[in-house]
């Protein structure tokens, strides 16, 4: 320092103006050389002046003497790139970072950074960022159904385009003969499903191993000029590249994947073929948790089909309608039954109606009152006056060996009378007293009285006959209607006054209606807090037209 | 029958007719005309959307001003159901597109909207399977699991049900089915079955139609919580509706002083209406949209006016709640709008 300026922090550090000792050209030379960056410095005309080893060994194109933007270089030096800052661009096999600074009216420079390997690591962690991302959508999105379908065709989706151009779900063959696929060819395209043959999946290279649960084989070790036609959608052309990949499910094989790539797409590397077998064991595992769950519950729906509410047959003269709500809630079927049988050919009597209720709640009510039903429809073949048939029923649970058979009931045999009246043979067994609405809206309760089934040996059985006029109802049903807590207070049991009423303001309804109405009503007062299971069965002589 | 019947004109005219016939449950009467148009060239579509579902609306607004008792409303419906049915019987298409399900929420049961939705896409080619009325949430997933539908449609008609709609709706996007939303509940222009994260939503069974020939995205994405529920005024309001009703009806009776003279039925009715007034409320602050209050607050003081219960018992009963949720400062804000809407409302007019 001269002492002429003040020392202090504008002072500009950098520069050599006012030393005695100003650096040589040779000096500066040899500065410019030890950089690691290329520097290229160029006249006003873009011709090359001078270049360091460093710039000459990153580009061989660029000469003194010549336009600097010569050759492959010329991706490296764009006219239009800004002062002072830098950009990216490749050359060769190599990424640079080039960066361009003006220095007089006559020359600029420019200085390039070889980032090649930088690039190559972010490369490497942007690509496995995109696997993680990947995986974790395929668990999200394949942890979600538990329909096989569904499954399968979430596998497909999550494939294309990330794993290849098609994708195709071979699904586990469930027959001897046929073998159904799901295929998605392009993010726009829908999906596809369909059937083949399954010795047709022994044309695809690798598929017939895949499906038998036989460890993947290398993308190369497939030929994928053998890929018969039914894989590929039309106007796809030449699959380039083919992957078969098994989908292991839980111990047994859940199908294989098929992934196929254009000709001129990347080929299946050994990363991708290692992130397609992570890909494929979720997706195994969810499309065989599925078709567990499938089979188990067409098995439910086989065995409880007797346990459902039957459907209300078409009889003369009359109109029925019921309803049945299941207090547990993925379970349509509980302790509360209704039933309606018709006479064989050889029975005499009339139709039959009956609601019942049985000991407890669930599957295990249902089996019970699957029992019940059943018991009843054998015995109406001997015995079809209700005051006779309560005390056979009421043998036949005493003689059963499930603890616990305990059932109340209403039951009731349905005649025609004169001018459109129905008359009916009401007998109750420990349950509710069916009510009746009359046609000028009054409402009765029937005054049958008996015991409750599966209890006591000897029973009493007190029927009554019923005589309904055209448009009157008859309404049977379960406690779970009139023990239901709720109201507006959520304390008050509903009780059957309330019903009574609720039925008086009925009078003229179509009897589906009735019931839709009763069972609103009773689903209201309860607001979300279902208890019991509720049953209603109304019988309504036909109205006159 | 000629084909002039095609003309809006003169299926404004038969609708007419309909609605005399299911007025009078006239069951055979209202069949015999739907099948006659159908036959006489009349597509299905038109009938189930320009003859029965217009009537339904009509049946809903006499129903309203106590023009038709209950048990003709229902009655109504009831046939109404058969008409569709007998329309449905006849045009039996074999389905040529994806799976749908379609379902009322938890608790809903103006199930007629739905059901015509439902039938209109069988007609379009869907493979449609249809719940019906009240459809408890965890009954429909297991559903949904068994069949594998391409998308769920959700019908809510009123907005108390929101809540429960969006459970269901969460549900079924949870196990990666897209729901489409309809029905009045979810808003005449749909906002909150955007609210709620519905993937799609539908003012008419025709444009539900559309939309679903569109497309819906293959797997719903995840939605983000309803922020303004952080205050927890919903959850503390349903919890303690039990007991606000109760004080809410002692209150009413020394505020109401023609109250003491009511039988238990009229007690009934009058509690049921105070449980209507906190369900809004509460579906209001679900939503958290005060419109959905004051919208009820109108329309159930027509109801009961049209019922001899004048409008000074509705505010009454608003001042109470108002009184009473202290701590609720958003429940009060939209009391105070509501006792407003009771104050400024018109009698309903049919």
């Amino acid at each position: 320092m001269t002492g002429l300026r003040p020392a202090s922090d504008d002072v500009d550090r950098t520069s050599a103006a006012g030393l005695d000792h100003a650096p040589g050209h040779e000096l500066l030379r040899a500065v410019v050389e030890a950089g690691g960056e290329g520097v290229v410095l160029c006249d006003r005309d873009d011709v090359v002046v001078m270049l360091n080893a460093a710039a000459a060994r990153m580009a061989p194109d660029v000469l003194i003497g010549r336009p600097v933007a010569s050759g492959e270089a010329a991706a490296l030096f764009d006219r239009d790139h800004p002062e002072g800052e830098s950009r990216e661009a490749a050359y060769g096999k190599r990424r640079f970072q080039v960066r361009r600074e003006a220095f007089d009216i006559a020359h600029h420079a420019w200085y390039l950074r070889d980032v090649t390997a930088e690039a190559a690591r972010t490369d490497a962690l942007l690509a496995e960022r995109r696997r993680t991302r990947f995986l974790m959508e395929a668990g999200r999105r394949l942890s979600a159904s538990l329909n096989l379908r569904r499954c399968a065709r979430a596998t497909v989706e999550l494939a294309v385009p990330f794993l290849a151009e098609v994708a195709m779900v071979v699904l586990p063959p469930s027959g001897r003969r046929h073998v159904a696929w799901l295929r998605r060819a392009g993010q726009d395209q829908p999906i596809q499903e369909g059937t083949v043959p399954l010795a047709d999946t022994s044309l695809v290279p690798g598929l017939a191993e895949a499906l038998a649960g036989f460890p993947p084989v290398p993308s190369r070790w497939l030929d994928p000029g053998q890929v018969p036609g039914w894989v590929l959608p039309e106007g796809f052309g030449p699959a380039g590249h083919l992957l078969v990949t098994p989908l292991p499910g839980n111990g047994v094989p859940a199908g294989a994947l098929v992934l196929a790539r254009h000709e001129h797409g990347p080929a299946f590397d050994e990363e991708s073929e290692t992130l397609v077998r992570v890909f494929t064991s979720r997706a195994g595992a969810a499309i065989s948790a599925a078709a567990l769950y499938q089979e188990q519950s067409d098995t439910t729906a086989i065995l409880s089909r007797h346990l459902l509410p039957p459907p209300l047959p078409a009889l003369d003269g009359v109109e029925l309608a019921g309803s049945l709500r299941a207090a547990q809630h993925a379970g349509l079927i509980g302790g509360d039954f209704y039933d309606v049988y018709l006479p064989d050919s050889e029975g005499s009597g009339g139709p039959l109606l009956a609601l019942g209720d049985v000991c407890g709640k669930g599957a295990r009510a249902a089996v019970l009152a699957g029992q019940v039903r059943h018991a009843l429809r054998t015995l109406l073949l001997l015995e079809d006056r209700p005051d006779r048939l309560v005390p056979l029923l009421n043998r036949s649970l005493l003689a059963s060996t499930a603890p616990n058979s305990y059932v109340t009931m209403a039951l009731s045999t349905l005649a025609a009378g004169h001018d459109g009246h129905v008359l009916m043979n009401l007998a109750v067994a420990g349950h509710p007293s069916p009510l009746v609405l009359r046609a000028d809206g009054t409402v009765e309760e029937a005054q049958a009285r008996g015991s409750m089934l599966g209890a006591l040996k000897s029973i009493v059985v007190a029927p009554v006959t019923l005589d309904l006029a055209p448009g009157e109802v008859c309404l049977f049903y379960s406690d779970g209607i009139t023990e239901a807590v709720g109201g507006p207070t959520g304390r008050e049991m509903y009780g059957t006054q309330r019903l009574k009423a609720a039925l008086a303001t009925c009078a003229g309804m179509p009897v589906a209606a009735v019931v839709e109405r009763l069972e609103q009503i009773s689903t209201e007062w309860l607001a979300g807090d279902v208890q019991d299971d509720r049953a209603l069965l109304a019988v309504q002589a036909r109205p006159a037209r | 029958m000629s084909s002039t019947i095609l003309s809006a004109e003169n299926l404004r005219a038969a609708g007419e007719t309909y609605l005399e016939r299911i007025g009078e449950a006239d069951e055979y009467g209202a069949v015999d005309l739907v099948l006659g148009l159908l036959d006489g060239g009349v597509p299905a579509e038109r009938l189930l959307l320009e003859l029965i579902a217009p009537a339904q609306r009509r049946v809903g607004e006499l129903w309203a001003a106590n023009t038709w008792s209950v048990a003709r409303e229902h009655g109504a419906t009831a046939v109404s159901e058969r008409a569709i049915a007998a329309i449905a019987t006849r045009t039996r298409t074999e389905p040529t597109r994806g799976r749908l399900t379609v379902a009322c929420t938890d608790g809903e049961y103006h199930a007629l909207p739905t059901r015509l939705l439902a039938e209109v896409l069988r007609l379009r080619g869907w493979r449609v399977d249809f719940l019906g009325a009240n459809v408890p949430g965890p009954h429909l997933i297991t559903h949904l699991h068994q069949t594998g539908p391409d998308a769920v449609a959700l019908g809510c008609a009123l907005a108390t049900r929101l809540p429960r709609a969006h459970a269901t709706l969460t549900a079924c996007q949870a196990v990666g089915v897209p729901v489409m939303a309809g029905g009045a509940g979810f808003g005449a222009d749909g906002r909150f079955a955007r609210l709620l994260g519905a993937d799609a939503w539908a003012p008419t069974a025709d444009a539900a139609a559309d939309h679903l020939d569109r497309g819906l995205p293959g797997f719903p994405d995840p939605r983000d919580a309803l922020g303004h529920l952080a205050d927890e005024e919903y959850t503390h309001l349903t919890r303690r509706r039990g007991e606000l009703l109760t004080r809410a009806m002692t209150a009413l009776t020394a505020a109401y002083p023609p109250m003491t003279a009511y039988r238990d039925r009229q007690l009934d009715a009058t509690a049921e209406d105070l449980g209507h007034i906190v369900d809004f409320l509460a579906a209001a602050l679900y939503v958290d949209d005060v419109p959905v209050f004051t919208g009820f607050v109108g329309w159930t003081r027509g109801v009961l006016a049209a019922r001899g219960v004048p409008a000074a018992a509705v505010q009454a009963g608003l001042r109470i709640f108002h009184d009473e949720l202290r701590d609720f400062p958003r429940a009060r804000h939209m009391l105070v709008q509501g006792i407003e809407a009771a104050r400024a409302g018109t009698d309903l007019e049919i």
